[in-house]
């Protein structure tokens, strides 16, 4: 790991810590969501030539604190009075924690944060590039580099969602009791776009989107940690490294994308595989079932077995089963129709995708089309699958994907004399 | 999920689309066009350039302005379409990420 990285890695994982303790002294999460910022920007800046200080995290504190009261100094009457009345108010704020909380620790703040930031009153793309900013302490230029829009986008994209959480009136604490489940399962949906952002960019030139799968598994650990004994969040970890398992294996040298079954299994990260499947096997002995264990569960099947023939495909279709009755979506009965196709024949997989047809979420969806030119030429019905496959090619908005169904559609031209399969 | 929204209509009655867009952080960039009959279409042939002036397409209309947003879904692109004078074509962008399948 080269200095800059190790660097990159102390702010990220001081970046809550520091915002905790202003937002518990200070208040106003815009404010002081700034200042830490400001802060950040200026150890990045300094720590390089002068040295990393004793206490980093003090020099942090101190730096943005002084940040904010220069900030308080130079705002309009009507503001200052708001927040020095803030800053009156809640001298001892970080010595009082809340009645029934334990004393205040750096765990919980980033915590706190998480839930903050993934407010209901922000749509999910504005959670997902706050959280980015306040908790994962990425500058809004590198937010805007990882989903290729310009910083001029994503600026008031940021500034706007502070302003929504001010407004809605959310405070600096963990929601309440009856409120808490719907708010992680919002926390859990963010990092899993956070993590998915990053995971389907392909290698190369997009690193900076890459990085955002392991900034969504730093993330995801750190809720596991605070709440070792809820089995969802364990189940959207171990989902997250089963996944990012297989990345190298994913796309080919020339970048384009391998079908899981094709896969070199040499190339998957085994260690990643042994500590997901333990996950969220503890996690489904010891906890309720919910979707992100049984999908996780789902995962790692396919990485266990030693040879995409031997994967226990009866196991997995009756999951699919399953996370089709707790969250029935038609994607889940797509996964489960190729489920039912291997372990009952591909025809019984193609009647279940019929029961999709008239589903309008999937009318315009490439998905049910690249599922179905797959099942239909594993049933030999090479011309439909044909022009299953160019019609999924056309409805998709992913360019490898486009490719990958083109190559596919074309293995299976008349004139081809490749058997299909040997491309992908 | 980024889309072009391409204008048909005169330019002009577009400040509720941009002021709403780029409050929103969903405005990525946007442009007038002028007019076609200006335009000049380059082709090269066995390493011949020849050039031939007006439009490619020999469309009775034209569009005159596009704007690239990147918004939460289909609905939303929609909706900011539907702030735009005319009909507004709202095509995706590709993405150049994807899932192996």
């Amino acid at each position: 790991m080269s200095a800059t990285e190790r660097l990159g890695d102390l702010l990220r994982e001081l970046a809550p810590q520091v915002l905790g303790v202003l937002m518990r002294r200070y208040g106003g999460f815009e404010e002081c969501e700034d200042a830490v910022q400001e802060a950040l920007l200026a150890a990045a800046a300094q720590w390089p030539g002068e040295g990393i200080p004793d206490s980093p995290r003090a020099w942090l504190i101190t730096v943005a604190s002084r940040r904010l009261v220069d900030h308080i100094r130079s705002e309009q009457a009507r503001r200052r009075r708001e927040v020095v009345a803030a800053v009156q108010e809640a001298p001892d704020a970080e010595l009082a924690p809340a009645p029934g909380e334990e004393g205040p620790g750096d765990r919980d703040d980033t915590l706190t944060l998480l839930f903050l930031c993934c407010h209901p009153a922000l749509t999910p793309a504005s959670q997902v590039a706050l959280t980015l900013r306040a908790v994962s302490g990425l500058t809004t230029a590198e937010i805007a580099r990882a989903f290729l829009v310009p910083e001029a986008t994503m600026a008031p994209r940021i500034s706007r969602a502070k302003q929504r959480i001010k407004a809605a009136g959310a405070s600096f604490e963990l929601p309440p009791p009856q409120e808490r489940a719907g708010r992680l399962d919002a926390v859990l949906q963010v990092l899993y776009l956070i993590f998915n952002e990053g995971y389907t960019a392909s290698s190369g030139p997009d690193l900076h989107r890459g990085e955002l799968t392991a900034e969504a598994i730093r993330l995801t650990r750190l809720v596991h940690r605070s709440l070792p004994g809820d089995g969802e969040v364990a189940g959207l970890l171990a989902l997250m490294l089963l996944t990012d398992a297989r990345r190298q294996a994913r796309t080919s040298p020339d970048g384009a994308l391998v079908p899981l079954a094709e896969q070199d299994r040499g190339r998957w990260d085994a260690a990643l595989v042994e500590e997901g499947t333990a996950l969220v096997t503890t996690a489904m002995s010891t906890s309720s079932l919910g979707p992100y264990q049984l999908q996780a569960a789902i995962a790692a099947l396919p990485v266990q077995a030693p040879r995409a023939e031997d994967t226990d495909w009866e196991q997995i279709r009756i999951l699919y089963g399953i996370l089709g009755r707790i969250t029935p979506n038609p994607m889940v009965t797509l996964n489960h129709a190729v489920a039912v196709a291997m372990t009952r024949g591909p025809r019984a997989g193609l009647d279940l995708l019929e029961s999709l047809d008239d589903d309008p979420r999937l009318a315009r969806h490439h998905r049910l089309h690249a599922v179905r030119a797959h099942l239909q030429e594993l049933a030999g019905e090479h011309a439909g699958a044909r022009e299953n496959y160019r019609l999924a090619a056309r409805l998709t908005t992913s360019l490898p994907e486009q490719r990958y169904l083109r190559d596919r559609a074309a293995a299976l031209d008349p004139g081809n004399g490749r058997a299909p399969g040997e491309t992908g | 999920m980024k889309f072009q929204l391409s204008v048909y209509a005169d330019a002009q009655g577009h400040e509720a689309f941009v002021t709403t867009a780029r409050q929103a952080g969903e405005l990525i960039s946007g442009h007038a066009l002028a007019d076609p009959s200006i335009s000049a279409v380059v082709r090269v042939l066995d390493g011949v350039v020849t050039v031939t002036d007006g439009p490619y397409a020999r469309d009775r209309e034209h569009v005159t302005g596009q704007y690239v947003v990147d918004c939460e879904s289909r609905e939303r692109a929609l909706e900011l379409a539907a702030l735009l004078p005319g009909g507004v074509e709202v095509r995706p962008l590709m993405d150049p990420a994807g899932m192996e399948m």
